[in-house]
C-alpha cells in the first residue's frame, strides 16, 4: 500500500489506492444492495427485514444456540471441502455424503441397543465410515469409470435422498404410521446430549472445532497435504515427482465424506431426533459457496461459516415474520459468492494505481482444458 | 397396452423430450465454442418461472417464451463474461448461478405457485401425421415439438456446413490456431454462449409453458444437470444430443409405466433409475468401449463409424483465450 | 511484392527479442534467417506474419507502412507463415481447415474448394485428399496443405519456420522444389528460418543472421560454413573434450520390445545401456524416441518383450515402483511435465524425496534446499515459484530434484531451448552423474548435441530403431542418413 506524499499536509490518498485498499468489502456491500433491491421490489422495507433477521439470528439465546447448531454441521462439511478442493476436486456429492453419514446414524441408533456413551460412538463412527463409503463410489466413478466428480456426485446426492424417502416411509416408518416427515423417534440414550431448551449439543461443537484443526495441520504440515496442493495445481507433473493420483484423490475424498457424515450425524442427533427427509438442510450446498467464498482460505472459513448460519437461520424467521419465501437467505449468500467471484481483481475493472504498461504479447490460452471424463489422471500407476 | 394406447404413450415422450432436447442444442453450441455453462439448472428454473409468469400477466404465450430466453441469455452472459473479461472460473460461476437461480426462482415466484396458466395450441402436421406409426408419434404435437426437431437439423448444418459454423468449432477446438485465421475467439464465444443460454431459457419456459403448465417450486430441479449430462454423452453433437434426450425421457416415462405393472417393487427402484441410467451412459461414454465396438464392423465403414461414435469433448473446453 | 522491415523492437518484460531490427526483402528470392536459440528469429517472423504486434518500427509493403492486428489480415496483405507446429484443426476434415476463414458467405462452397486444393496440389506435386482428417495426416502433408491454404489466400511472401524438423525425406524434397518454383517462376518471396547450414546453403540465395535480437550480419549464400557460424554465435564455440570413462555391467537391457497403440508403435527395440554410459537416440519428432524412453520409465505398458534393469525384468513394474528402483525420468516440457508452476522450491523438493515423514519439517526442508540451489548454482531463492525461473534454471531444478546415486536417467530433450552457457553446465551435471555409475539414455533433436555428447547412438525412424553407433564413428550425415529411413 502506498502513499503519495504531499509536501504541505504529510500524506494524500488518490481515490484509486483507497478504493483498491478497501476493495475486499466491495462485492460484499454490492450484495447487500442487491438483495435489498430485491425486497424493496416485493414491497418490503429493507430495515424491517434487516431487523427480522437479526433478531432471527441473535434476538434470543435460543436463536443464538440455533445458529451455532447449524454452524457445526457446516463448519465440518466446509472443513471437509477444503481438502477435497486443495486436490483440485469439485465435490459437489458432498450433500449426499451428509446425508447418508445421517443415515448410518439412523440405522445405530433405531437398530444397536448399547449403552448410551457407546451408542453414541458406535453411530458417530458408522456415520463417517457410511459418509467416506458414499464419497469412496464418487472417487472410484472417476478414476475407474472416468466420471467427472461432478455428475458423479450429483447421482449419488439423488440417489441418497431417494434411499432416505424409502426409508421413511418405509422400513424405519413411525409406528403410528408413515409420515413422510421422519422416521421413527430415536431413543433418548442415542441422541447427543442437549444444551437446555435448545436443539444444541456441546459436544458437537468439539468435533467441528477438532477437525478444523486437523484439516489445517494436515493441509499445512502433512506430506499428504503437499501430495493434494501438488495435485490440484498439475496432475501429471505431480504423477511424475511421485504423486500417485488415483489413490490421492480416493483418500481426499473419503477423509471429506466422512468429516460430511459426521456433520450428517449431528444433524439427525441432535437439532432432529430421527432421520428427515430434509436431513441435509441444503448444508452441503452451502458448505461449497462458504469454501469458494473464503477463496479456499481455510481461515476465513469458520468465520464465513458462521455468518452464513446467522443469514439462513434468519431467513427462517423472516418468513415467519414477512411472508416472505426464506429462500431470502439463501439468495443473499449466492449474490454474495458471486458478486465476490466475478468481482474480487478490480484490475480487471479497470482499476489501478500505476499505469499499465500491458506486454502486447501474443494470444495465449489459459488454463487446463475441462475434461469431462476425467482422463487428466495419469494412467500407468 | 394396446396400439393407440402406446403411441399416445410414445408421444408423450416426444413432448417431454422436448425441453431436454431443445437444451441440449443450446449447450452444445455453447461448449462447442469452448465455454462451459454449468448454470442450466438454474437458468431453467428461472426461465420456466419467468415464463411462466410473463406469459400468464400478458396472456401471451410467446411473451413467456422471450422472457425465458431472455433470462438464459443473461444467465449465459455472466458465465461468459466472468471469465472472458474478469477471469473468474466458468465451473464457479456456473454452479452458483445454479443454487441462484433456484433460490431467486422459488423467491420471485412464490405468488404465482399452483395457477393454471396459458398454454400452447396443439397442431398437427397434415400429411406427415398420417405416416403409419411415426405419424401420430412425431408430427401430431404442438409447435414447439416442431420447433425443436428443426433445430436439431438447423444446429448440425450450422455446425457443420457454414463458415459461421466452422468459426464456432474453431474457437472451442484450437484458439490460437482460429485467431490466426481471423476468428475473433472471445466474440465468437460471447456470441454462442449467450445463443445457447437463450435457447435453454426456452427449454425452460416450454415445460412451464407446454409439458407440465404453471409453476411450482423447484419444477424443474434436475433437468439441466441431465441436459449436461446428454451434452457429453451425444458427443457434442447436437443428433447425438436428441437421441440422448429421448432415451432421458422415454427411462423417465417408462418409470411411471413399470411402477403400475410391477406395483410390489418399492418406487424407490424406479426414482433411481434415471440418475444410474445417467451414470452408466457417462461411464459408457468415457470408456471407449463404443470405439472398441468399431472395430467389429466392415473395414469400409469403419473410419466413419469411429468417427461419428467418437466422444471427444472440444479440446479447448474451459480455457480462457486472451487477446493481448 | 517488396516488403521492408524497419527499426523492429519488442521486449517482454527486461529481455529484449527484437531491438531495432531492419531488413529488406525483395520478391523471387528465398531468404535464410538464421540465429541460435532465443536470437528472436521466432518473434521477429512472428511480428512479420501479423501473430503479434511490434513495440515500435514499421513494415512496409511495396513502400506503404501496413498493420497487421491478425495473421489473417497479414494475409490479406500477401504475407503467410507456415509455423513449425501448422496452426490447423486437427479434428476437422482438411476441406473444412482449408475453408476456414477463407470466405464470408454462410454456407460452404465444398466444390469450390475442392476444385481448387486439387488444383493447387497438382501444380507442386502434392497429393491432398481433402476428406481425410487432419489429426490422421503426417507432418509433411499437413505443411503441404497450409502452404497450400497460404498460397490460395494470397501470399505472395512465405515464412517457413524450421519446415524439415519431422518430415520425411521425399516431403523435404518435395517442399524444397515447390520452394524453389514459388521462388523462381513464381516470383514470390520465401524466408526459411532455420538453424540447420546445409539447408540453408542448399535453397538461399541471401542470409540474415540474428544475435541476440540484433541483425549481426548478412551473407550471399552458398558460403562458408564458418562464417555463418561466427556471425551466429561470435566465434566459433570450442568443442568441450568429453572426457573417456570406463563402462560398467548393463544397467538397462530392451529385448524384443514391442510398444505403443495406433497413433505410433515402436517394434523389436534391442538396446542395452552400462554404467556410466552415454546413450543417446536421434530421430525426427514422432519416430518413436520417445515412446521408447516412456516404456522405460513405466509409463506405458510393453506389448511385448521385455526391459530389464541390473539384470531384474521390471517390464511389468509401474512408473512409481521404478522411481523407488533408482529410475529417474525427466519428460520435455518442464513447466507441463515435471514441475508444478505455482510451488515454490523448497515444497518440489519435499515432494521428490524417497523417504518422508508424516510431518513435514519446512525448516530443515529450506535449508537443503537453499544447499541445493548453491551446489546448482539455480538463480532463484527456496520460496520462489517454479514458474518464476528461467527455462535453464528449471532445468538446473529438475536436476536438482533427482536422487543421488540413481541407476538410470531418462531424459528428453535436456537442453532444448537453452543458452550455450546452460547446455554445456546441464551436460557438465550428467557427467557427475555418470561417474557415479547412472547409465544415461536420452533423446535430442540436436544432431551435434547427439554426436558429441553420446558414448553409441540409435536413430529413430518410423517406429523402428536402427542399427546402434558408436558416436566416435560416425557423423551428421551418416545420422541424417539413418533418420531418413536409409540403413
Amino acid at each position: 500500500m502506498k502513499f503519495r506524499q504531499s509536501p504541505s499536509i504529510g500524506w494524500t490518498l488518490t481515490r484509486q489506492q483507497a478504493l483498491l485498499w478497501a476493495w475486499p468489502i466491495v462485492p460484499v456491500i454490492a450484495a447487500l444492495l442487491f438483495t435489498a433491491g430485491l425486497l424493496v421490489i416485493f414491497d418490503t422495507s429493507p430495515a424491517v427485514a434487516v431487523q427480522a433477521m437479526y433478531q432471527g439470528a441473535m434476538g434470543e439465546a435460543s436463536n443464538r444456540l440455533s445458529v451455532v447448531a447449524f454452524w457445526v454441521p457446516l463448519m465440518l462439511a466446509s472443513t471437509g471441502l477444503l481438502v477435497t478442493f486443495r486436490a483440485g476436486l469439485w465435490n459437489i456429492g458432498i450433500e449426499g455424503q451428509i446425508i447418508l453419514g445421517a443415515i448410518g446414524a439412523s440405522w445405530v441408533a433405531l437398530r444397536i441397543d448399547a449403552p448410551a456413551p457407546i451408542l453414541i460412538a458406535i453411530e458417530l463412527i458408522v456415520a463417517m465410515a457410511a459418509g467416506a463409503i458414499w464419497a469412496l463410489f464418487v472417487a472410484l466413478l472417476k478414476t475407474r469409470g472416468h466420471v467427472h466428480e461432478i455428475f458423479g456426485g450429483l447421482a449419488l446426492n439423488s440417489l441418497a435422498v431417494i434411499l432416505t424417502n424409502y426409508l421413511i416411509s418405509g422400513p424405519w416408518q413411525p409406528a403410528e404410521g408413515g409420515s413422510f416427515r421422519g422416521t421413527a423417534p430415536f431413543p433418548d440414550k442415542a441422541l447427543l446430549p442437549l444444551l437446555s431448551e435448545s436443539r444444541f449439543a456441546p459436544l458437537s461443537l468439539l468435533f467441528a472445532m477438532v477437525a478444523f484443526a486437523l484439516v489445517v495441520i494436515a493441509l499445512r504440515g502433512t506430506f499428504w497435504g503437499l501430495k493434494l496442493k501438488a495435485l490440484g495445481k498439475n496432475a501429471y507433473s505431480s504423477f511424475l515427482l511421485g504423486v500417485s493420483s488415483k489413490r490421492e484423490i480416493i483418500l481426499a475424498m473419503m477423509f471429506c465424506g466422512a468429516l460430511a457424515g459426521l456433520g450428517g450425524a449431528v444433524r439427525t442427533l441432535s437439532w432432529f431426533d430421527s432421520l428427515r427427509q430434509s436431513i441435509s438442510g441444503g448444508i452441503g450446498f452451502t458448505a461449497l459457496l462458504v469454501v469458494m467464498l473464503a477463496n479456499y482460505n481455510m481461515w476465513l472459513v469458520p468465520f464465513i461459516a458462521l455468518f452464513f448460519s446467522g443469514v439462513l437461520q434468519g431467513g427462517i424467521t423472516l418468513q415467519l415474520r414477512t411472508q416472505l419465501h426464506s429462500s431470502l437467505g439463501g439468495i443473499l449468500t449466492g449474490v454474495m459468492v458471486l458478486f465476490v467471484l466475478l468481482f474480487s481483481d478490480p484490475r480487471k475493472l479497470g482499476i489501478t494505481d500505476t499505469k499499465m504498461v500491458s506486454d502486447h504479447g501474443p494470444p495465449e490460452v489459459r488454463g487446463q482444458p475441462l475434461d469431462p471424463f476425467g482422463r487428466d489422471i495419469p494412467e500407468g500407476d | 397396452m394396446d396400439d393407440s394406447e402406446l403411441i399416445r404413450f410414445l408421444a408423450s415422450i416426444v413432448l417431454a423430450a422436448t425441453p431436454l432436447i431443445i437444451a441440449v442444442c443450446g449447450e452444445t453450441i455453447t461448449e462447442r465454442s469452448g465455454v462451459v455453462n454449468l448454470s442450466l439448472d438454474g437458468t431453467m428454473l428461472m426461465a420456466a418461472m419467468l415464463g411462466f409468469i410473463v406469459a400468464l400477466e400478458t396472456n401471451n404465450v410467446w411473451l413467456g417464451f422471450l422472457a425465458g430466453a431472455g433470462i438464459g441469455a443473461f444467465f449465459a452472459l455472466i458465465v461468459a463474461f466472468g471469465n472472458i473479461r474478469l477471469g473468474a472460473s466458468m465451473v464457479a460461476v456456473g454452479f452458483v448461478l445454479t443454487l441462484l437461480g433456484d433460490d431467486l426462482s422459488a423467491f420471485l415466484g412464490q405468488n404465482y405457485t399452483r395457477i393454471p396458466g396459458p398454454s400452447i395450441i396443439r397442431g398437427s402436421i397434415p400429411i406427415l401425421k398420417d405416416i403409419p406409426i411415426l405419424g401420430p408419434i412425431f408430427f401430431d404435437q404442438d409447435i414447439v415439438v416442431y420447433f425443436s426437431f428443426v433445430l436439431v437439423g438447423v444446429t448440425w448444418y450450422f455446425l457443420n456446413r457454414t463458415q459461421p459454423g466452422l468459426h464456432l468449432r474453431s474457437a472451442g477446438e484450437r484458439p490460437e490456431a482460429a485467431f490466426a485465421r481471423g476468428v475473433h475467439v472471445n466474440h465468437v464465444r460471447y456470441l454462442y454462449t449467450i445463443v445457447g443460454g437463450a435457447l435453454v431459457g426456452i427449454a425452460g419456459a416450454s415445460y412451464s409453458l407446454n409439458v407440465k403448465i404453471g409453476w411450482a417450486e423447484g419444477a424443474t430441479r434436475g433437468l439441466g444437470w441431465i441436459a449436461l449430462a446428454i451434452v457429453i454423452f451425444g458427443g457434442w453433437s447436437p443428433i447425438g444430443g436428441a437421441m440422448g434426450a429421448l432415451l432421458f425421457a422415454a427411462t423417465r416415462s417408462l418409470v411411471t409405466v413399470l411402477q403400475k405393472s410391477y406395483p410390489e417393487v418399492p418406487a424407490t427402484v424406479f426414482l433411481a433409475l434415471p440418475w444410474i441410467l445417467m451414470i452408466a451412459v457417462l461411464v459408457l461414454a468415457g470408456s471407449g468401449s463404443l470405439q472398441r465396438l468399431v472395430t467389429f464392423l466392415p473395414r469400409s465403414v469403419q473410419p466413419a463409424m469411429s468417427r461419428i461414435l467418437r466422444v471427444q469433448p472440444p479440446a479447448a473446453l474451459g480455457t480462457t483465450f486472451e487477446e493481448n | 511484392m517488396r516488403v521492408e522491415l524497419q527499426r523492429i523492437c519488442k521486449h517482454f518484460g527486461p529481455v529484449k527479442a527484437n531491438d531495432g531490427i531492419s531488413l529488406l526483402l525483395e520478391e523471387g528470392k528465398i531468404y535464410g534467417l538464421l540465429g541460435e536459440n532465443g536470437a528472436g528469429k521466432s518473434t521477429l517472423m512472428k511480428i512479420l506474419s501479423g501473430y503479434q504486434p511490434p513495440d515500435s518500427g514499421e513494415i512496409l509493403v511495396d513502400g506503404q507502412p501496413v498493420l497487421f492486428d491478425s495473421p489473417a489480415t497479414a494475409l490479406t496483405s500477401g504475407v503467410g507463415m507456415l509455423y513449425q507446429d501448422p496452426l490447423d484443426m486437427p479434428p476437422f476434415r482438411v476441406i473444412d481447415n482449408y475453408l476456414l476463414g477463407r470466405d464470408n458467405r454462410l454456407p460452404l462452397n465444398y466444390k469450390k474448394a475442392a476444385a481448387e486444393l486439387q488444383d493447387l496440389s497438382t501444380r507442386y506435386d502434392f497429393e491432398i485428399n481433402v476428406n481425410a482428417f487432419v489429426d490422421t495426416l503426417s507432418m509433411g502433408e499437413r505443411q503441404q496443405l497450409e502452404l497450400v491454404r497460404q498460397l490460395a489466400g494470397g501470399a505472395e511472401v512465405l515464412i517457413l519456420d524450421e519446415p524439415t524438423t519431422g518430415i520425411s525425406a521425399e516431403q523435404q524434397k518435395l517442399l524444397f522444389d515447390s520452394m524453389r518454383k514459388l521462388a523462381q517462376e513464381e516470383g514470390k518471396t520465401l524466408i526459411l528460418v532455420s538453424h540447420k547450414l546445409d539447408e540453408i546453403q542448399e535453397l538461399c540465395t541471401h542470409a540474415f543472421i540474428l544475435r541476440q535480437g540484433q541483425l549481426v550480419g548478412e551473407s550471399e549464400v552458398p558460403c562458408l560454413n564458418e562464417n555463418l557460424v561466427r556471425m551466429m554465435f561470435g566465434q566459433v564455440p570450442a568443442k568441450s573434450e568429453r572426457p573417456y570413462f570406463e563402462l560398467g555391467e548393463p544397467v538397462l537391457e530392451v529385448e524384443n520390445l514391442n510398444a505403443g497403440d495406433y497413433r505410433l508403435k515402436i517394434e523389436d527395440i534391442n538396446l542395452s545401456v552400462q554404467a556410466g554410459e552415454v546413450f543417446g537416440l536421434a530421430g525426427l519428432e514422432g519416430s518413436g524416441q520417445r515412446r521408447l524412453i516412456q516404456a522405460c520409465a513405466g509409463l506405458i505398458q510393453p506389448n511385448s518383450g521385455r526391459i530389464k534393469l541390473a539384470g531384474e525384468d521390471i517390464s511389468g513394474w509401474s512408473y512409481h515402483r521404478r522411481q523407488s528402483a533408482g529410475v529417474a525420468y525427466v519428460a520435455a516440457g518442464r513447466l507441463e511435465e515435471g514441475l508444478v508452476d505455482d510451488l515454490s522450491l523448497t515444497e518440489h523438493l519435499v515432494l521428490a524425496q524417497p523417504e518422508h515423514s508424516f510431518l513435514i519439517d519446512w525448516d530443515g526442508a529450506r535449508q537443503e534446499m537453499e544447499r541445493r540451489i548453491a551446489h546448482y548454482q539455480i538463480v532463484g531463492r527456496p520460496d520462489s515459484t517454479a514458474g518464476e525461473l528461467s527455462g535453464g534454471n528449471q532445468q538446473r531444478l529438475l536436476f536438482a530434484l533427482l536422487d543421488s546415486p540413481l541407476k538410470l536417467l531418462l531424459f528428453e530433450h535436456p537442453t532444448r531451448g537453452l543458452d550455450v552457457r546452460s547446455t554445456n553446465y546441464i551436460w557438465d551435471l550428467f557427467y557427475q552423474r555418470r561417474e557415479q555409475g547412472t547409465a544415461i539414455l536420452f533423446l535430442s533433436a540436436d544432431l551435434d548435441e547427439i554426436i558429441e555428447r553420446s558414448d553409441r547412438i540409435a536413430v529413430f525412424s518410423g517406429g523402428r530403431m536402427s542399427r546402434i553407433v558408436s558416436a566416435n564413428e560416425t557423423s551428421v550425415d551418416e545420422l541424417g542418413h539413418l533418420i531418413g529411413g536409409q540403413q
